[in-house]
């Protein structure tokens, strides 16, 4: 069913591994599509495969993104249907082969195809800036960027955005913040990683244990209304959409204890 | 309010130190990524000093240091003559042809980041 006009190809990146490129991908497709838009899911950390489990999708691939670029499958048959939307999709990575594996100009025309079928093509970034990155980014139109506040993670954003070079105008999103630290100056916040950054940012995710849980069980949070940091994501996804709605932040809930502690100034680390 | 307390006790939080280191880290990396650029500010800089005194082009060094909390250039530009005359030309006037150069060293120093930190 080609669509008249072509999807936008999102890449999800970090430079650095374990940030939450992966989940921010999960929710953030999942959330585009509880909109009702057509959102197919590339996983493009080959050799590494992470998006199917995180999806709850593990189970029902049978191809992979290599059968495809090696016309092993067709695109149709390597798309894995979600569970629960009948607009989000995924195409899996594959998991025992490696990067350099991957035809970057067959990529670069996959993710093209994907555009014509889907409104958003979401694609899950490897860590590091190799030959994976650059098959990551290849055929995408935008790209997202995901921190989080750490000074590992900040400095590998900013060499990414410097190697995505101009074609893109990244956009931020601070994952795993912990808004109790921010306040007690043991972690950077959302202003200190903008200073540094210079990135317009689409929302901050607070680091809640809920992810973690809905992630064990391959149901991204995304799927439910119910909860902040769901609709953190849903706020994301209608910015992404282009809806003028404010980019989620993260307060701290203060505790008496908590404002006993800063009465006396805490305890620093 | 947090940060007024810290420092009214003198002592700097982690996020604080952590904010300075990157943002010095950054700039190092920036410098290092980007080394045209310095190449660039080198020959700038040589031209506009040279409209002063006569240098040594071929013996300029150009090198940033970190210090505590900053980022210093520090340029080694070796000055062969200073047989000019006391108003800056706007142009480069024609060689002299005055005593065999004198060479003088002299270190310039500026801070790219914070004032309080130049010299």
């Amino acid at each position: 069913m080609p669509a008249p006009k072509l999807g936008r190809a999102i890449v999800i990146t970090s430079g650095k591994g374990g940030v939450g490129k992966t989940t921010t991908t999960a929710n953030l497709g999942t959330a585009l599509a509880a909109r009702g838009a057509r959102v197919a899911l590339v996983d493009a950390d080959v050799g590494l495969r992470n998006l199917d489990i995180v999806l709850g999708l593990e189970s029902r691939v049978k191809y992979h993104v290599l059968d495809v670029l090696e016309e092993k499958v067709s695109l149709d048959e390597a798309l894995v249907a979600d569970k629960h939307s009948e607009t989000l999709f995924l195409l899996a990575a594959a998991q025992t082969r490696e990067k350099d594996e991957v035809d970057t100009e067959k990529m670069r025309a996959l993710i093209e195809d994907l555009r014509t079928k889907f409104d958003y093509v979401l694609i899950d970034c490897p860590a590091g800036i190799e030959l994976g990155f650059k098959n990551a980014v290849v055929g995408a139109t935008e790209a997202i960027v995901v921190s989080t506040p750490e000074v590992s993670s900040v400095r590998d954003v900013d060499r990414v955005v410097g190697l995505l070079g101009n074609r893109f105008k990244p956009q931020l999103i601070i994952n795993r913040l912990r808004p109790q630290l921010v306040r007690k100056g043991k972690m950077l916040s959302v202003e200190d990683v903008n200073a540094i950054l210079h990135l317009p940012l689409l929302g901050v995710i607070a680091d809640e244990p809920e992810i973690i849980i809905t992630t064990n069980r391959g149901e991204p949070l995304a799927r439910r209304h119910d909860s902040e940091t769901a609709n953190a994501y849903h706020a994301i996804a209608a910015r992404v959409a282009g809806e003028d709605v404010a980019a989620p932040t993260v307060e701290a809930k203060e505790g008496f204890l908590d404002k006993l502690g800063s009465f006396f100034g805490g305890r620093r680390a | 309010m947090m940060e007024w307390v810290r420092k009214f006790f003198g002592t700097t939080s982690s996020s604080t130190t952590a904010k300075d280191r990157l943002r010095l880290v950054l700039m190092t990396d920036h410098l290092a990524l980007a080394p045209e650029i310095i190449e660039n500010m080198k020959r700038d800089l040589i031209d506009v000093i040279s409209r002063y005194v006569e240098v040594d082009r071929e013996k300029v060094e150009v090198n940033f240091e970190r210090e505590d909390r900053s980022l210093a250039m520090l340029a080694n530009i070796p000055i062969t003559s200073v047989n000019r005359p006391a108003a800056p030309p706007p142009t480069p006037p024609p060689p002299t042809s005055g005593p065999p150069p004198q060479r003088r060293r002299r270190r310039k120093k500026a801070a790219t980041q914070s004032p309080a930190t130049a010299q």
